[in-house]
């Protein structure tokens, strides 16, 4: 791969930087997102509260130019995990495990990820569900105790989550979608639920219209955030789009996640969303996971993007 | 269905394969290049294959239910499917479905 004119102490201490915490974090308050400081600033503030992580887009078994290793920067990005100071509660997976749904590809997306030693809450992308059966493969390892193509929610630490499949049944010209049966299940879910419930909710295609000439955007996602409207906190967590992007409209926060494989280019920069081949130094910048913090009785939470390299 | 009726179907298969053979129709070819399909409609005889080919550094599919659809195309990879029966069919990638594309076939009878 890469061959760096940086010595290898040169290359150490920029790596132990970017994990000491040279990441913006952005807190948001009152609907207003704010970047606070850095990492280790906000880590200094002792935060009392609970924290996951969101790893999106493994796609194991890329091999082209845009990183022909995936595996290998997976690897680094799990090696980071576990050197955290503090240790995250789980983790989420917002899909794209592997490149072609192959069995090898998941064995190798379950090896180095479990090697983190966390629970991890997977929903599927739209290359996880490419075998004859459209998602079998996905859901006898994945969705246990999912309903429909593997949707399902649970509760941690007060926080309520739930997983959205918003990749199977796609309509020619359509953009992502979450179809009838599994709106139904999710106003049935929150029924029952205080609005004071802080809520997350994560899927692999943005739950927001990114950018619909790429389709990046779920065609009926209104429908579900009309149902999540009267919840004081809500987060929306996606992948697919291989970069952060970040938007807060009322009580909503909408953040995707980058990818540890490759990155994609910002809306309309490009002839076409493919993997996007930059300069070796630059790779590690572009890829990384995100970690999130709630701050109990602040209703604050904080996104914190972790790049592999900074 | 009745083993007549699967017989007739089989037969009519045949008369149009034969049709088409003797029509020479030609095969098509379909890129796919940055996340486009190349031409993006395309009109043939009936009996023509079309081969599409991905050359994106991201798998695709072509999809027109119930008529066709196929298995994930890798970078270089190819699928083909034959026609033989006239009519417009609009197809799309299962994976990005903002790709479309359309294939008309007409009647082989015009071009004996």
């Amino acid at each position: 791969m890469a061959t760096h004119d940086e010595g290898p102490s040169r290359r150490k201490v920029l790596e132990c930087m970017t994990w000491a915490g040279t990441g913006v974090l952005w807190t948001v308050s009152g609907g207003v997102p704010a970047a606070v400081g850095l990492i280790d600033e906000a880590m200094a503030q002792e935060v009392k509260g609970f924290t996951f992580l969101q790893i999106s887009d493994s796609h194991m078994g890329f091999d082209k130019p845009a990183n022909p290793n995936a595996k290998g920067t997976l690897e680094e990005a799990i090696t980071h995990v576990k050197a955290l100071p503090a240790r995250p509660a789980f983790m989420i997976h917002t899909g794209d495990i592997s490149h072609l749904s192959k069995p090898a590809e998941f064995d190798d997306a379950d090896k180095i990820i479990g090697d983190a030693r966390l629970d991890v809450h997977y929903v599927p992308g739209e290359h996880d569900i490419l075998d004859e059966e459209q998602g079998k493969l996905y859901r006898d390892r994945y969705g246990r105790g999912s309903r429909g193509a593997g949707w399902y929610s649970f509760d941690a630490d007060g926080v309520h989550f739930v997983g959205l499949v918003n990749v199977v049944d796609l309509k020619a010209g359509g953009l992502g979608n979450l179809g009838a049966e599994q709106l139904a299940w999710l106003k049935d879910d929150l029924t029952a639920r205080a609005a004071s419930q802080p809520v997350v909710v994560f899927a692999h295609i943005p739950l927001w219209t990114v950018y619909p000439n790429w389709g990046w955007g779920t065609q009926d996602s209104e429908q579900a955030l009309a149902l999540l409207q009267r919840f004081g906190s809500v987060t929306v967590l996606n992948g697919h789009i291989h970069q952060v992007m970040q938007k807060v409209e009322g009580n909503v926060t909408f953040h995707t996640a980058r990818s540890t494989a490759f990155p994609q280019p910002a809306p309309g920069t490009a002839p076409s969303p493919g993997p996007m081949k930059v300069p070796d130094e630059k790779l590690r910048t572009m890829l990384g996971i995100a970690s999130v913090t709630f701050k109990q009785h602040e209703q604050r939470l904080a996104i914190v993007d972790m790049p592999l390299k900074s | 269905m009745s083993f007549a009726r699967v017989l007739r179907t089989g037969c009519a298969a045949l008369v149009l394969a034969c049709a088409s053979a003797t029509a020479q129709a030609e095969d098509a070819q379909v890129t796919i290049d940055n996340f486009t399909f190349s031409p993006q409609q395309l009109t043939v005889k009936a009996g023509t294959k079309v081969t599409w080919s991905n050359r994106d550094d991201i798998p695709h599919t072509v999809a027109s239910p119930p008529t066709f659809r196929s298995k994930p195309m890798d970078s270089e990879d190819s699928y083909s499917f034959t026609f033989t029966t006239p009519g417009t069919y609009k197809y799309f990638c299962s994976l990005h479905p903002h790709m479309t594309g359309t294939i008309v076939v007409e009647a082989a009878s015009s071009a004996r």
